[in-house]
């Protein structure tokens, strides 16, 4: 077991906390810059999508497990930032300027959004969120001169002030180049004023507001970065993909980002990741183990939607903490070996926290 | 005699989104959790009558009798085994979880052999007649009534005299409605406050279930009929989340709104207008024509 003794009060925030976490997360990054060297093409591909769900989850983590506002509408902010790159790519606008126009308009989309938030909460927020997601589908899809309606849009390859990225290699570099400061940046707010602010008001709107935290602001804010990193991911999801339609910002788009979040762990940036890991790779596993079952439930077409739903609902039931909590009380269990005790990590029941009138 | 032909098919489609938000409300009136599965019940209710018409050969008011009782039951079970172990959790978790308990029934209807991918249409007696009102000998300018349309409309008032009357005069649901005022009080003067809560979602099931046979004739019987649901949820919001009449009036606005749109105003306004309704509707009045104003006590 480790020990910390803590001489410092820069300690307490510092971002790697013990040698483990320099070593560990040192390797982590190694692996991934040497990834392009280690697996197949299709793998590398695979990986690259994993983290551009990675950069969206940590938006909507932030959103939904650090300030408490749910949206169920995160795939538009994912649509409004592929439309606007791709688009501007188009009109031959290098790669930096148009992610950043992609990730500002999302964001600005994202603070309209945000303005009723203040109004409504718990599930009239879901409920905002939800109709104005719908409605940004809908106008991807009519206002045809811009966004070639249904039939969807090429886009070019990625343009760095002439540079090209042709390769696989190449995109999956500047994927990881994003991702790996999104993610440091997501760090970094989380540990300074603004983060804590978020967490106070997930915890307690009114003891946040007592403690002068200012709602609005920091509720709009939050809003704000989300769509922005959501608008980023778009980006990089229209590179990836080459071809945007507005079909791919639906609702159930949106859903896939919440199970996300939901089953890597609800506010832990661990769980972002862990969360976009899942997502890719339970298709995969969903195609390997199809073969070995009988033809009529391995060949039906709900399987999949039959196996995510039941995931979901057993993590929600038996692993609310989801991935990231399992984790830990591996790690837990490891770390005191033979003194874990079955109810360290017991849930505590708040018997109807009554939002009515009494 | 345009106008009102509109306006009645949009009174028959906000029925039906009126019954659905109509499950919504009294779940959440009785638990204060919202089911994001209220619309993949309604599509399992119409399966249910499905099965029973073609399969098993029944007449239809067999069928719909056997389909809504199997439903309740179903509701039932459904909040014994996921529901009740999660009530106390945050109200997000109960969202995830209903979710996937939709994801759940659409993967399992839709890999059942045969008919999970097909389209059917419910056999119904009444399907494909018209009745016409007015106009010259020749039936022009006549109004025009559908009989789908016209059962629907018919069918949701005579449920909701059925649940006045439940609410207003049986034991049952005066303890319903104490329950869902405050349940600690309602609990002290013995009145089972957990099987109510089950009775609440076999009740709401049986609800769905019951729109999913009124809508079967007019749109077919298919896995993903569930997601009009969706659009079930501007209905209870515009009505007052907490709210039985509200639901109903909800829906019926976000019918008529839709119909009128849908014919009025140019492409795409139609599929979009319950949700601009209810979005202006949480900016004007958030909570909803017949909500209760909240406020909460520190």
């Amino acid at each position: 077991m480790r020990f910390l003794f803590k001489t410092d009060y820069a300690q307490d925030i510092r971002l790697a906390k013990h040698g483990g976490h320099v070593f560990w997360y040192s390797a982590l990054l190694l692996l991934l810059f040497v990834a392009p060297w280690l697996f197949a093409e299709y793998w590398l591909a695979q990986l690259t999508l994993v983290l551009i769900y990675s950069v969206a989850g940590l938006g909507l983590m932030l959103l939904a497990g650090f300030t408490g506002l749910f949206s169920m509408g995160h795939a538009a902010f994912l649509g409004v930032g592929a439309y606007t790159h791709a688009v501007m790519t188009n009109a031959g606008i290098p790669f930096p300027i148009a992610i950043v126009c992609a990730a500002g308009l999302a964001a600005a989309v994202g603070l309209v959004v945000g303005l009723p938030a203040l109004r409504v909460k718990g599930i009239y927020l879901g409920i905002a969120t939800l109709s104005f997601g719908f409605i940004v589908e809908e106008v991807l899809a009519r206002w045809e001169s811009v966004t070639g309606g249904n039939a969807g849009i090429h886009i070019a390859k990625p343009n760095l002030f002439g540079w090209v990225l042709e390769s696989g290699t190449e995109f999956y570099f500047l994927c990881l180049v994003i991702t790996v400061t999104a993610t440091l940046g997501i760090l970094n707010l989380l540990r300074a004023p603004t983060g804590r602010a978020f967490v106070a008001i997930r915890d307690s709107e009114i003891s946040a507001q007592s403690m002068g935290i200012h709602l609005a602001y920091y509720k709009t804010l939050s809003f704000a970065i989300s769509a922005a990193l959501a608008g980023v991911a778009g980006a990089l999801y229209a590179h990836n993909l080459q071809f945007i339609s507005p079909d791919q910002f639906n609702i159930l788009q949106s859903i896939d980002l919440l199970l996300m979040i939901v089953i890597g762990g609800v506010g832990s940036v661990h769980g972002a990741f862990l969360g976009a890991i899942f997502l890719i790779a339970m298709p995969q596993v969903i195609a390997q183990v199809k073969d070995f079952l009988p033809a009529t439930v391995g060949q039906a077409p709900g399987l999949q939607g039959l196996v995510y739903g039941l995931v979901l609902i057993t993590f929600v039931l038996f692993e609310p903490m989801g991935l990231y909590g399992r984790w830990l009380k591996i790690r837990t269990y490891l770390q005191m070996f033979p003194f874990y005790r079955k109810g360290m990590f017991k849930r505590q029941k708040s018997f109807q926290k009554s939002d009515r009138l009494k | 005699m345009l106008f009102l032909q509109l306006v009645i098919s949009g009174i028959a489609q906000g029925c039906i989104y009126g019954l659905i938000a109509l499950g919504f409300v009294l779940i959440y009136k009785a638990t204060e959790t919202v089911s994001f599965a209220q619309g993949e019940l309604m599509m399992l209710g119409a399966f249910g009558g499905l099965v029973g018409m073609t399969l098993l050969g029944f007449p239809y008011w067999l069928a719909v009798v056997c389909a809504i009782a199997a439903m309740a039951l179903f509701g039932l079970l459904l909040e014994r085994v996921v529901i009740r172990p999660i009530l106390g959790q945050p109200a997000f978790s109960v969202v995830m979880l209903t979710i996937g308990i939709g994801y759940v029934a659409r993967g399992a209807i839709t890999m059942l052999p045969g008919i999970g991918t097909d389209t059917q249409a419910l056999p119904v007696p009444y399907k494909d007649e018209i009745w016409k009102i007015g106009g010259n000998e020749f039936g022009v300018g006549a109004l025009v009534l559908n009989v789908e349309h016209m059962a629907v409309i018919g069918a949701t008032a005579v449920l909701c005299a059925l649940l006045y009357a439940l609410f207003r005069y049986s034991k049952l649901g005066v303890a319903m409605q104490a329950a869902s005022q405050n349940q600690l009080a309602a609990y002290y003067m013995g009145i089972p406050v957990q099987r109510l809560n089950g009775l609440a979602w076999g009740l709401a099931a049986a609800v769905s279930a019951i729109a999913g046979l009124l809508l079967a004739p007019i749109t077919f019987v298919h896995a993903n009929m569930g997601f009009i649901g969706l659009k079930a949820f501007p209905a209870a919001v515009v009505g007052g989340f907490g709210s039985l009449p509200g639901a109903i009036v909800g829906g019926l606005v976000i019918g008529i709104v839709e119909s009128l749109s849908g014919f009025y105003l140019p492409d795409g306004f139609k599929d979009t207008a319950a949700y601009i309704v209810v979005l202006v509707m949480l900016m004007v009045k958030p909570n909803g024509l017949f909500g209760e104003k909240l406020r909460k006590k520190v």
